[in-house]
Parts: C-alpha cells; sequence; structure tokens
C-alpha cells in the first residue's frame, strides 16, 4: 500500500509541517513572552530585549500582586463563584438533561423546543438587567451564578449522552420496581462520569473566565472577580485599583517595570485555566465531546 | 367521549413520568424566569419605561423608539461597522479552520498532530479579558508588535487608536482565538470519511491532492454548509464582549457597533426602553438571516439546522 512518495508530496510534508509548527508557536509564544517579560528586571524590559530568554529574572511582581489586597480579594470571589456557580450549572444541567433524554417522556418534544429556541433568540441585555434587579440580586453571587446556571449546548451535549446509554437499563430497572429518581441516580449517573467530568471543566472555565455578568451586575469593588480587576487595571489603565503594588514597583523600579506586573496579572489571572487545560486535553483525546456532538 | 379518553391518555402518561417533571421542576422555572421573562421584558420597546411605573404601568408609545434609533445620526455607521465586521470576520474566520483541518489530516506522525491540535485549542478556553488584555498590550507604542515591525525599520503606531487598524485587529485576534477550536467539528467529520473510499481512489490513480479534492471534500461538505449557514445567521452577533473590551472612543467611528451601543445608552445612559429597541432590532435582523440562510440551505437541497 505505501507507495514511494513522489517529490512533490516530499515537499508539501516539508511545508505542511513548517506551517504547524509555526501555528503552534503562535499559539504558545504570546504566553510564554509574557512570563519572561514579567519576570524579567526593568532595564531589560525597558529596553526591549526580552525575547526568547527572562533576563535578571525574579518573581518581585507576582510577589507584589500576591501583596496587594484587592487583587486578593478578587482570586477569591472568582474562586467562589466558580465553585458555587459550577455546583449549580452541573445540578440544574443534569436535572434537565436527564428527563429530555428519555425517550417515553411526556411531552419531550416541547421542552427541547423552548430549551434550543433560546440559542437563537434571547431578550437581550436590558431585559435581563432589568429583572436581574427586580429580583434583588444585585452586587450578589446570584446574580452570577444562576441567570447563567444552564448552557443549552452543554444540555444538549449531556442529554445525547444520557440517550447513548441502552435503554434496556431503564426498562429492566423498571421491571425490578425502581422509580425515575432511582434510575437516574443508581444507573445513569454512575455510568455517565466522562461527561459529567467534561462539563465540570467546561463549566468551571466559564464561569472563571466570566466577565460580562459581573461587569453589569456588580458594582461594588469588594465583590469583583479577578477578570474585573484586570480589565480595570491593564485595558483601562486604572492604576488606582493596584496602587499598592504599583507605588512597591515605582519604589523598586530598578527592579521591576510597571509592564512586568501588568504581565503577571494577566498570567495570574489566566493560570487556573492554564492548570486544568491537560485535563480537558485528556478527556477530548477520550472522544467523549465530540462524540457526543456527533451523536 | 373521544374527549375523555385523550383527557385520560395525557393524565395517565403525567403520572408515570411524574418523576421526571419533579426533577424538570427547577431547570423549567429557571427557563421561564432568565429565558422566557426577558423576551416578555422586549415590550418595553414600545414603551415609555420608568423605574416607578414599572414595566407595566409605563405608557405605551408605538414605534418611537425604533423611529429614533433609524434617525440617529449614528444609525448608518452602527449598521455599517457591525455589518463589515461580521462579513469580515466569515470571509477570513470561515475558511481558515477548514484548511486547518484539512492540513493537519495530512500530518502523519500521530504525536506531532496531536500536540499541535492540542496548543491549536488553548486560546479558545483563555477569558476574554485576558486575551483582549494581551492584545492591547502587544499593539501599543512600546508593545511587541511594534517591536517587531521595529526590526525591519517601520515607525511604532499605536494601533488602537488608529480606526483604520480595528477590524484588522479585532479578525486577526478572533482567528487567532478559534482556529483550532473551530477546526474540530471539521475533523470530526475528517474521521468520518471511508478508508476504502480513499484506497479507491488511490488504486484509480489519484494523488493526494485528487484525494483531498474528489473524497475528503465533497465528504465533508454538508457539515461545511451547516457552518456557513450558523455562521450567516451570527454574522451581527459579534462577540459583544470582545468588541466592548477592544474599542474606545477614539475609534468609535469602526469600532461602534449596535451591540456596545446598546450598552452604552442602557447601562450606562439609563435610557432603558430605548437601548432594549435597539437591541431586539438587532435579535430580530440575526434571526432574519439565520431563518433565510437555512431556507436557501434547504431549497438547495442541503441541510437544515432544524
Amino acid at each position: 500500500m505505501v507507495a514511494q512518495k513522489s517529490l512533490p508530496s516530499r515537499l508539501f510534508d516539508g511545508f505542511n509541517i513548517l506551517l504547524m509548527i509555526l501555528i503552534s508557536l503562535a499559539m504558545v509564544y504570546p504566553f510564554y513572552y509574557m512570563f519572561i517579560v514579567s519576570i524579567s528586571g526593568n532595564t531589560a524590559v525597558m529596553t526591549g530585549s526580552v525575547n526568547l530568554l527572562p533576563v535578571a529574572p525574579s518573581f518581585a511582581a507576582y510577589q507584589s500582586i500576591l501583596k496587594d489586597p484587592m487583587i486578593l480579594v478578587g482570586f477569591e470571589n472568582s474562586f467562589l463563584y466558580m465553585v458555587v456557580g459550577t455546583l449549580i450549572n452541573m445540578v440544574m444541567t443534569a436535572l434537565c438533561a436527564y428527563p429530555l433524554s428519555r425517550p417515553d417522556f411526556f411531552g419531550r418534544g416541547i421542552f427541547i423546543k423552548l430549551f434550543v429556541f433560546t440559542m437563537f433568540f434571547n431578550g437581550g441585555l436590558i431585559p435581563l438587567f432589568l429583572l436581574v434587579s427586580n429580583l434583588g440580586m444585585i452586587n450578589s453571587i446570584w446574580a452570577i451564578v444562576l441567570p447563567t446556571a444552564i448552557n443549552v449546548f452543554y444540555l444538549v451535549i449531556m442529554k445525547s449522552f444520557f440517550q447513548s446509554l441502552p435503554f434496556a437499563l431503564t426498562e429492566s430497572a423498571y421491571i425490578d420496581g425502581a422509580n425515575d429518581i432511582y434510575i437516574f441516580w443508581k444507573i445513569i449517573l454512575p455510568l455517565s462520569t466522562p461527561i459529567l467530568a467534561t462539563l465540570i471543566l467546561f463549566y468551571a472555565v466559564a464561569q472563571w473566565n466570566s466577565f460580562l455578568p459581573p461587569l453589569i451586575f456588580l458594582t461594588e469593588k469588594e465583590n469583583y472577580p479577578i477578570q474585573l480587576f484586570v480589565r480595570n487595571i491593564v485595558i483601562e489603565g486604572q492604576t488606582a485599583d493596584i496602587s499598592n503594588a504599583m507605588s512597591q514597583s515605582q519604589v523598586e523600579s530598578a527592579a521591576m517595570s510597571e509592564k512586568s506586573i501588568k504581565y503577571a496579572l494577566i498570567i495570574s489571572a489566566a493560570l487556573p485555566v492554564m492548570v486544568i487545560y491537560p485535563f480537558i486535553i485528556r478527556y477530548f483525546e477520550k472522544g467523549v465531546m465530540i462524540g457526543s456532538i456527533k451523536g | 367521549m373521544v374527549n375523555q379518553s385523550r383527557m385520560a391518555y395525557i393524565a395517565r402518561n403525567l403520572k408515570r413520568s411524574k418523576y421526571l417533571y419533579a426533577m424538570m421542576l427547577l431547570p423549567f422555572v429557571y427557563l421561564i424566569v432568565f429565558k422566557y421573562l426577558p423576551m416578555y421584558g422586549l415590550i418595553i420597546a414600545f414603551k415609555d419605561f420608568k423605574i416607578y411605573d414599572g414595566m407595566l404601568g409605563s405608557d405605551w408609545v408605538g414605534f418611537k423608539h425604533f423611529q429614533k434609533f433609524f434617525m440617529d445620526e449614528n444609525f448608518v455607521m452602527l449598521l455599517k461597522n457591525t455589518f463589515l465586521l461580521g462579513f469580515y470576520l466569515l470571509l477570513f474566520g470561515f475558511p481558515i479552520p477548514i484548511l486547518f483541518a484539512l492540513l493537519i489530516n495530512e500530518i502523519r506522525k500521530k504525536w506531532f498532530k496531536k500536540t499541535v491540535q492540542s496548543l491549536s485549542y488553548l486560546p479558545h478556553f483563555i477569558s476574554m479579558v485576558v486575551v483582549v488584555s494581551m492584545v492591547v498590550t502587544f499593539v501599543k507604542v512600546d508593545g511587541l508588535i511594534n517591536g517587531i515591525t521595529g526590526i525591519f525599520g517601520f515607525a511604532p503606531i499605536s494601533y488602537l487608536l488608529q480606526e483604520e487598524w480595528f477590524r484588522t485587529i479585532f479578525v486577526t485576534s478572533e482567528i487567532w482565538q478559534t482556529l483550532g477550536w473551530s477546526s474540530i467539528i471539521y475533523l470530526a467529520a475528517i474521521s468520518g470519511v471511508d478508508p476504502e473510499q480513499i484506497e479507491a481512489a488511490v488504486i484509480d490513480g489519484a494523488n493526494r491532492w485528487h484525494q483531498v479534492i474528489h473524497v475528503t471534500l465533497p465528504a465533508i461538505a454538508s457539515t461545511i454548509v451547516i457552518m456557513f449557514i450558523l455562521n450567516i445567521g451570527n454574522i451581527l452577533d459579534l462577540s459583544f464582549e470582545k468588541v466592548l473590551l477592544l474599542q474606545n472612543p477614539q475609534i468609535y467611528e469602526t469600532a461602534d457597533v449596535i451591540s456596545t451601543y446598546v450598552f452604552r445608552k442602557g447601562l450606562e445612559g439609563f435610557q432603558y426602553s430605548y437601548a432594549t429597541a435597539v437591541g431586539f432590532f438587532n435579535s430580530i435582523i440575526n434571526l432574519c438571516f439565520l431563518v433565510a440562510a437555512n431556507q436557501l440551505s434547504k431549497r438547495f437541497g442541503g441541510s437544515s439546522i432544524w
């Protein structure tokens, strides 16, 4: 079967491999660049000589971030929203996906249509804002975790996974006298750990990365997640939020620049996602998501 | 009689599914409160909403807010910006993941293929705030991009203060974010291509280029069509978060789009009814695009998303 490869074919392979290496570099280098700048000394950063390796490396920028009380509050809030939010996401999505996965569930078609319709049309920003403020949720964790409780796309994925389990399991459990809740809890969920783990990771990432709900529903800095602090400091340039770290950088200006602090902050905000990223990839390789999207 | 037996049938089914309904209760309440109540809230687009009158008590004003938007001096600019940004995104952002999937499929070494794929998905998981923070700092006068162009003797540019650069920055960073992730669906489709077809083509003397053109591409054509429909349907549904984070008042001429205008008028300017009307207008156009694209695809014998 393996024929002698022609010259154009080999040329193409060489070119293709080169292109893929370039694409991979484009994906990774920006993060690497920020990291080496964040640990390099001020003079090297200022003269722009930090490109491939850190110069005079020190973790001073990270230390000054960790000393800043507001930044720490941001990390704490993000962590809280992520844990509570993901828990609500999983409970609600599973409770909804299971009945919708049952072919014998009366009214299934209508419910599915009602959910799927919201993927294509919604009330928009202002009505949602007015609703949340009428519910008295402004400035509370509920404004962050409740409006996003179910992601319809993930709901469909979980439903497809449940559907792929043999229905005979449910039928035989029925004959043994089990009710639906028992079947869901004792038979379906234990068989669904791959999809549950995958969706936990996806929801957790989404909660950690969440920006718009905190922006419109939170007005007090004490409630801000880290994403809002990063936006205010790096994009809007409001250095007042990080005055502690910044003034420290002026004092120790020989050791680190404002740039290093900003990059250190960006890296820290992305770090939790980077840490769980290998797990996401591992589940991916098992084909869990792709299989269920296709199904 | 017929009616009665129908009622009995429904009652029997409801009873049989009672535990399933119990499970659905909370999700259903969520659906109504957080998804459908805001749709009902769209009525304030036709009212002069005042906080103390409430949604129901405020006066009806018909299409006043829509007219105001159509007469607004920014109307044409907003429509043009939203369209152009979506159009460029489709033009460059749509074919590139397909190309990437086809190219990576030609890689024979499995570990290399896996590594490139894994790295290419990474930006999809990074938060919008972090991505835009990176972009903003990289395109500054003293940023990474100007450092690179400086090597070739170009004068530094403050890209995000130049309105002609906004679309390029937006589309380029969007491609960087979505290239790998969007290619997954095509890779899945390619993996479904029957190997026997490829073998048959090889026996018929097809080289690798022929294999792609005559076997792989036709096999994934229906996936491409569906993705194209979805993309057309979302052409005006730009990543609101990203535009909002990237734009600044100096470059509104190209960077202001309908959704960010809604945000500014509604949540910063407290013109709730007006902003709702503008947002409603935007969603209706989105929906029209989606339905139209889907109809077209159905007519030409292709696939439909519903």
